[in-house]
């Protein structure tokens, strides 16, 4: 602004030295800094809300079975149990759909095809998650129950996993209505690491003959396999602290039962239904402690992801849009 | 068999199955969607936007009090995210890439992926149990929490993507350095800063597990911006959860609303995003 402020100023990553700029600066670096400082307090302040339990229980928390808050007996496992097997049920089904998803799209579709295919992926994130709560509640839970877990039984009943009463409410529903929600995060992830594949890898197989799928097969994901699996992880992380979708399908019942069609608990849907009615101070900490290992986890899926997702995607300016 | 034959049958078969998958993937959006609207409708009326809930076994009523609670919220939220996330994102992309830009960088790439009741859980601790009791404050800095990371990392995308001959041209001409980044790079880069925001705002107007324990939810309307308040999310859990068939019937009606809401955004967003692409 003023000219006479800018000599004594040695360069700083401010540019010039002028009092405008710096204020800019600093401005700008004070909200930038709040990002950190917010996710640091985060860490921070779970870890103070669950020392009640942390020193009650120690590590034995997340290994007790049983769930008891007016006994004040808290043991995280059924939880645990209910959150992981959920989440790699998601998984199980979302995975080769993504990557379907994604290859389809970067590899195979035609041109026109790629901002309608890809906008209506978007409008599956864009879905709120309760609302995926509701018609998983009342449209996806009775058709399991009336057909899906039947059908199930019926040709596959010797496998544990197909035993048992069907309710439609259950591990099976939690899992498919997370399966619904990562695959947008997985299939778009995916599909922009399969983008940063340089181009010259797939002439040089099509030139060599490859078909189409032996050309994605042996030059495309070769190349991309870390930011594949960082694509799967973001979806693992999301669908582990996923809550009101599954709180309204999961059937919320702290059990640990080998079948998929039992209900079960997440971590995620215990903190919701239990928090706003919990008084007693352990019963508070022991929701709390859940929510932090939640948070933890998540924290090192994404930070594993993005640094397995860079490495593919890792020039960055130029290549993208 | 001939081999090439195999191979190509084994690519047919592959291409298919990309195919069947991308279909496969797009039938729970035309399902839920269906479904909301066609169960949600017959509970939309004027009153709906204008009445409060009637007690159960009455007839009527309407959610105004929600509706109008998640504009408040998602609206008092943007106040708090958008110029903090867009400031942020500017400085991540314009300032050069020290440790303290990689790892803000790093911070908000992390914070995206923290599950939402989580953040709720953090808001309880050191917002509503300091003030006494839920807010519909609360509720709004638990959404900006969320939006932060998402803006901060749209915004620096879009700002990257201006030219940097702008930038020179703009410093040729003696302009400060402050003044090129908020008149020159940030008015070039708005249409996408605005999508940015617009997606952002989209994802927490439909959020419900981080408003459970902040903005809480009221039958009434709320008597200002330290009361409990309602909003569409909670409301449709709280009837989806209840025995009662009329507050399903609603719980519906506020569905279809919320999703309209939000597809009106994304949907927006994306035109915008791409009326400026062309245009460029």
């Amino acid at each position: 602004m003023t000219a006479g402020s800018r000599t004594a100023l040695p360069l700083s990553p401010a540019g010039d030295g002028n009092v405008g700029d710096r204020l800019f600066y600093g401005i700008s670096a004070a909200f930038a800094l709040l990002v950190v400082v917010s996710l640091i307090a985060m860490v921070a302040e779970m870890v103070v809300a669950s020392l009640p339990t942390l020193s009650t229980y120690g590590i034995g928390f997340a290994a007790g079975r049983v769930w008891d808050p007016l006994h004040e007996i808290f043991g995280a496992l059924p939880f645990v149990y209910g959150t992981v097997a959920s989440s790699l049920l998601a998984l199980v089904i979302a995975v080769p759909v993504s990557i379907g998803v994604a290859i389809y799209l970067s590899e195979l579709a035609p041109e026109w095809q790629h901002g309608p295919l890809g906008f209506l992926i978007e409008l599956l994130a864009a879905v709120p998650s309760i609302v995926y709560g509701i018609w998983g509640a009342f449209a996806l839970a009775p058709f399991l129950r009336s057909t899906v877990e039947p059908f199930l039984a019926s040709y596959l009943g010797f496998l544990p996993i197909f035993q048992g009463p069907q309710q439609g409410f259950g591990l099976l529903a939690g899992g498919i209505v997370l399966a619904i929600m990562i695959v947008p995060t997985i299939a778009s992830v995916s599909r922009e690491v399969l983008r940063a594949v340089p181009s010259s890898l797939r002439e040089g197989a099509l030139a060599l003959g490859a078909t189409r799928t032996e050309m994605v097969w042996l030059s495309v994901l070769p190349y991309a396999r870390s930011g594949l699996v960082g694509a799967t992880l973001l979806g693992l992380g999301r669908a582990l602290g996923e809550t009101m979708a599954v709180t309204l399908v999961i059937g919320n019942r702290a059990e640990i039962s080998g079948s998929l069609f039992a209900p079960s608990y997440t971590l995620a849907s215990v903190i919701a239904n239990e928090f706003t009615e919990a008084t007693a101070p352990l019963h508070l900490s022991a929701l709390a402690e859940m929510g932090l290992l939640l948070l933890a986890v998540t924290v090192v899926l994404n930070a594993l992801a993005r640094l397995l997702v860079a490495r593919v995607t890792n020039p960055p300016a130029g290549g993208r849009l | 068999m001939d081999r090439w034959f195999f191979r190509r049958l084994v690519d047919r078969v592959v291409r298919a199955a990309c195919l069947v998958a991308t279909l496969v993937a797009l039938v729970p959006l035309f399902s839920v969607l269906g479904f909301i609207a066609v169960r949600g409708i017959g509970g939309i009326s004027l009153d709906f936007f204008r009445e409060l809930p009637r007690p159960v076994g009455e007839p009527g009523g309407g959610m105004a009090h929600a509706v109008w609670g998640s504009l408040e919220i998602v609206g008092m939220a943007c106040l708090f995210a958008v110029p903090a996330g867009v400031l942020a994102g500017v400085h991540l992309a314009e300032f050069s890439d020290t440790r303290f830009v990689r790892a803000v960088r790093f911070a908000a790439d992390v914070m995206a992926g923290v599950p939402s009741i989580v953040v709720g859980l953090f808001v309880y601790a050191v917002v509503v149990v300091p003030s006494g009791g839920f807010s519909a404050l609360a509720g709004s800095l638990a959404l900006a929490l969320l939006m932060l990371p998402t803006i901060a990392r749209s915004t620096e995308e879009l700002v990257r993507l201006v030219p940097e001959s702008l930038r020179e041209a703009a410093l040729g001409l003696g302009v400060p350095k402050w003044r090129a980044t908020l008149h020159v790079v940030l008015r070039t880069a708005l249409p996408g800063v605005v999508t940015g925001i617009m997606l952002a705002v989209a994802r927490a107007m439909g959020e419900t597990a981080p408003l459970l324990f902040t903005a809480f939810n009221n039958r009434d309307w709320s008597e200002g911006l330290r009361e409990p308040t309602a909003s569409l999310p909670v409301n449709i859990y709280t009837y989806a959860v209840s025995p009662y068939p009329e507050w399903h019937e609603q719980a519906w009606a506020a569905a279809l609303v919320l999703v309209t809401l939000v597809l009106c955004l994304s949907i927006g967003a994306r035109l915008l995003a791409g009326g400026s692409a062309r245009a460029r």
